[in-house]
């Protein structure tokens, strides 16, 4: 129900504006939603607002037990 | 009472069983009847015709006037045809500034000088100003044939070549318009694909250039008239970053993107590998790639199936609605 | 993200998830409550590979298309057809559905009038603000991901004096329809797949009450083929280990207590209700509306007179309502693919992308086309 994508985020203007950067396009949104987000932050936007912060961490975690996945399946 | 909805202008089924209700019945002309990209006229003589009209009028690489040449130029080449003359009729509304004509006709010169056409004949309406937007292009196009695509030749087996990458003109008109937010570096690939003639020679057995409708609507059309299934993967797919981008964002399916200037190719497995590194050396084809087969290994004849990068299979419809973003 | 979209890592996570399905006593039915899941599952093919693991999926109610009964969609329909220079503004997937009156695509806006997609509820205001002379009516659909982002419109607009701009509110909360659904006994589900987005809002607590009240576990799940089988995986082992919870399979995404500047906007600005949902009818405080002092923004009362009937009726012969529910698959209505097809539909189901009707029939039926 909820198309979203994570996007970096470039800038951020006055009255929770700015613009975030996507495999190379840059997409207008509203951060108003995550006031903790600063520039270089990844967020999850949906419907041109940012609604979370991705948590880099949990990130890298999921990644990791990704390629260990596709490791163990190869051998 | 049934009233004409826009889609039956999107190239997706609502037109299919248009042509195929309506406009094929009332003339019952065999040549009609094949509904292929353009008519083969007896003397070697190839003729096709096709209407332009794109909001706004100019955008990143190209503008309706480039169109208008290339798409009818397209339309002879998929066909088996070398392009040479070309008709050009306007509709123009009310208070057009001449400032855009002139670009628009600037722009119909010099696509025509590239794809070595002549534009001989043609016609200008002027309509009240709201009973038309701007302007609207007609052109029809006369070729020699070369060439007749061999459909009955298709064999399992049969490679399908690409030339290149999906969507960047649909998404170019698109941002052109200022909507979604959305800013990038995309480009209309509208050009001429000249270049394909010589495949012809070469053992290319049927061609199409991906327009409305996209890639899957193109290939649905032709898994429908062959006796085996076809298909596709998407992991060779060829996509420009600022269309995958979109695709995510937006939520529209590159596979039914509109492209103009690009052509997916029939050809004999042992041939194959030759056409592609053809098409390659050509700057226009230099993304181009083998994205599937006639096959029998899975579906059913009729069917135009997709091997997802998550390796599953799915069925391919042609497009069935207008392209809209959504959110969900 | 493409290591979630790896083969190699997809094959190893069935395997396992073949494993533990195999151990359990009976076919494992999980609910994607969410739209954008049973796309993925589809788009991916992932929806075979599971069945063949052992895995029987169903679709939710995650669907805000779908869900949204007739009445709200004819009111969209009246304000544009009815009021002359008015802009309604809508989600993409919001304008194909069909009524009695026709679609949004297919009516005739009045003199000036005209429908306009958009991508983000800002655009919307934006054009509010341009064009003061303009009524701007934006048709504000979905659930607890996107209602945060209509909310912030209408504070907007009211602390900008705009009296241009209002919105059609069709706004619903997923953890109250979960509830109805699990009431009803009518499918049996043995674990929810919960909706990713809606949760990087809400957070992890409101599904709490499906593994307490009614030991149904269920995990949170990401959108890419491998975030959805981490949360099949997590939900069989709650299965085989009798211990119900709710899983936070996203969280890269997700914090486990959602976003709260987010749910600030949304409780100041809105009320729940008792709303009515298409298929699953009446449920207690599962809908939005505008709190007293925002009520002037409300569209449906400016354009409601216009909008008729409070039970517009579904088009004849359509179960939109019986498959929202997982009460039908959609291959069992009599109209599906005959007198309703994508090009020309008979049930919002058959419309929106993720409608679960035009899932099955683009798509086909499970296993459709496998050697």
């Amino acid at each position: 129900m909820c198309l979203a994508v994570p996007a970096k985020i470039v800038r951020l203007e006055a009255g929770g504006q700015g613009a975030a950067s996507y495999m190379g396009s840059e997409v207008r949104a509203n951060f108003s939603l995550v006031p903790q987000a600063r520039p270089g932050d990844w967020v999850i936007i949906h419907a041109g607002f940012a609604i979370s912060v991705v948590d880099a961490k949990e990130a890298r975690a999921t990644l990791r037990l990704f390629k260990e996945m596709a490791a163990a399946e190869r051998r | 009472m049934t009233k004409v909805s826009l889609e039956l202008g999107s190239g997706g089924r609502l037109m299919r069983e248009f042509l195929a209700g309506k406009i094929v019945p009332a003339f019952r002309d065999p040549l009609l009847g094949e509904l292929s990209d353009a008519a083969h006229l007896p003397g070697g003589i190839a003729f096709t015709t096709d209407s332009y009209v794109v909001d706004p009028l100019v955008f990143p690489g190209g503008d309706i006037g480039a169109l208008a040449v290339n798409g009818t130029v397209n339309d002879l080449v998929v066909a088996g045809a070398e392009p040479r003359f070309l008709s050009l009729a306007f509709i123009l509304e009310e208070g057009l500034e001449t400032a855009t004509l002139d670009r628009v006709i600037g722009s119909v010169r010099n696509a025509a000088r590239r794809a070595g056409v002549r534009v001989v004949t043609g016609d200008t309406k002027v309509v009240r100003r709201g009973q038309g937007d701007k302007i609207y292009i007609n052109t029809a196009g006369v070729g020699r044939t070369v060439a007749r695509p061999r459909l009955d030749r298709v064999r399992k087996g049969d490679k399908l070549i690409l030339t290149g990458t999906l969507g960047d003109h649909s998404l170019a008109v698109m941002l052109a318009r200022g909507e979604f937010g959305l800013r990038s570096s995309v480009r209309s690939d509208c050009a001429p694909l000249l270049f394909l003639l010589p495949l012809w020679r070469a053992g290319a057995r049927w061609m199409r250039d991906v327009t409305r409708g996209g890639l899957a609507t193109v290939l649905s059309e032709l898994a429908e008239r062959l006796p085996c299934p076809v298909l596709i993967e998407e992991d060779k797919v060829p996509l420009s970053r600022p269309v995958r981008a979109a695709s995510d964002l937006l939520g529209i399916d590159p596979l039914y993107m509109a492209c103009e200037g690009k052509a997916v190719i029939v050809a004999p497995a042992a041939k194959a590998a030759a056409l592609l590194a053809r098409v390659r050396r050509h700057p226009l084809g230099r993304r181009a790639a083998v994205i599937g087969e006639v096959q029998g290994r899975v579906g059913r004849p009729g069917e135009l199936l997709l091997r997802t990068s998550a390796g599953g299979l799915r069925l391919l419809e042609p497009l069935t609605s207008e392209l809209l973003p959504r959110i969900c | 993200m493409k290591e979630l979209r790896d083969p190699a890592a997809l094959r190893g996570l069935l395997e396992d998830i073949r494993a533990r399905a195999g151990r359990l006593r009976r076919t494992p039915r999980l609910m994607e409550v969410c739209g954008t899941h049973t796309m993925a599952l589809f788009r991916s093919g992932l929806t075979p590979l599971l069945a063949e693991a052992g895995v029987e999926m169903v679709s939710g109610p995650g669907c805000p298309v779908c869900i949204t009964p007739n009445a709200v969609h004819e009111a969209a329909i009246a304000a544009v057809t009815g009021a002359e220079g008015l802009t309604l503004a809508a989600f993409g997937d919001m304008t194909r559905v069909p009524t009695r009156r026709g679609s949004l695509q297919t009516a005739v806006p009045a003199r000036g009038s005209r429908l306009r997609i958009v991508y983000s509820p800002e655009e919307a205001l934006d054009e509010a603000r341009r064009e003061p002379g303009r009524e701007v009516v934006f048709f504000g659909a979905g659930f607890e991901t996107t209602i945060p982002a209509v909310a912030y419109t209408v504070k907007r607009a009211a602390a900008e004096g705009l009296r241009n701009f209002s919105v059609l509110p069709a706004l619903w909360l997923v953890p109250p329809a979960l509830k109805a659904v699990l009431d009803a006994r009518e499918v049996a589900v043995d674990g929810f797949i919960y909706p990713g987005h809606v949760s990087a809002v809400i957070g992890a607590g409101p599904y709490e009450f499906a593994a307490r009240d009614y030991g149904v576990p269920g995990a949170i799940a990401g959108f890419e083929p491998g975030d959805i089988l981490l949360a099949v995986r997590s939900v069989l082992g709650q299965m085989a280990a009798g211990k119900p919870e709710v899983a936070l399979e996203y969280g890269r995404a997700v914090a486990r207590e959602g976003n709260a500047a987010a749910r600030a906007l949304m409780d100041e600005v809105l009320e729940p209700y008792d709303a009515v949902w298409r298929g699953l009818g009446k449920i207690p405080r599962s809908g939005l509306r505008f709190r007293p002092e925002y009520a002037g923004f409300d569209a449906g009362r400016r354009y409601a007179a216009a909008g008729g009937a409070e039970a517009a009726a579904d088009m004849k012969g359509c179960r939109c309502g019986d498959v929202l529910r997982g009460a039908i698959r959609p291959e069992s209505c009599r109209l599906f693919g005959k007198a309703c097809r994508p090009d020309a539909p008979a049930g919002p189901c058959m419309v929106s992308y993720e409608g679960a009707c035009l899932i099955h029939f683009k798509y086909g039926p499970a296993g459709r086309g496998r050697t």
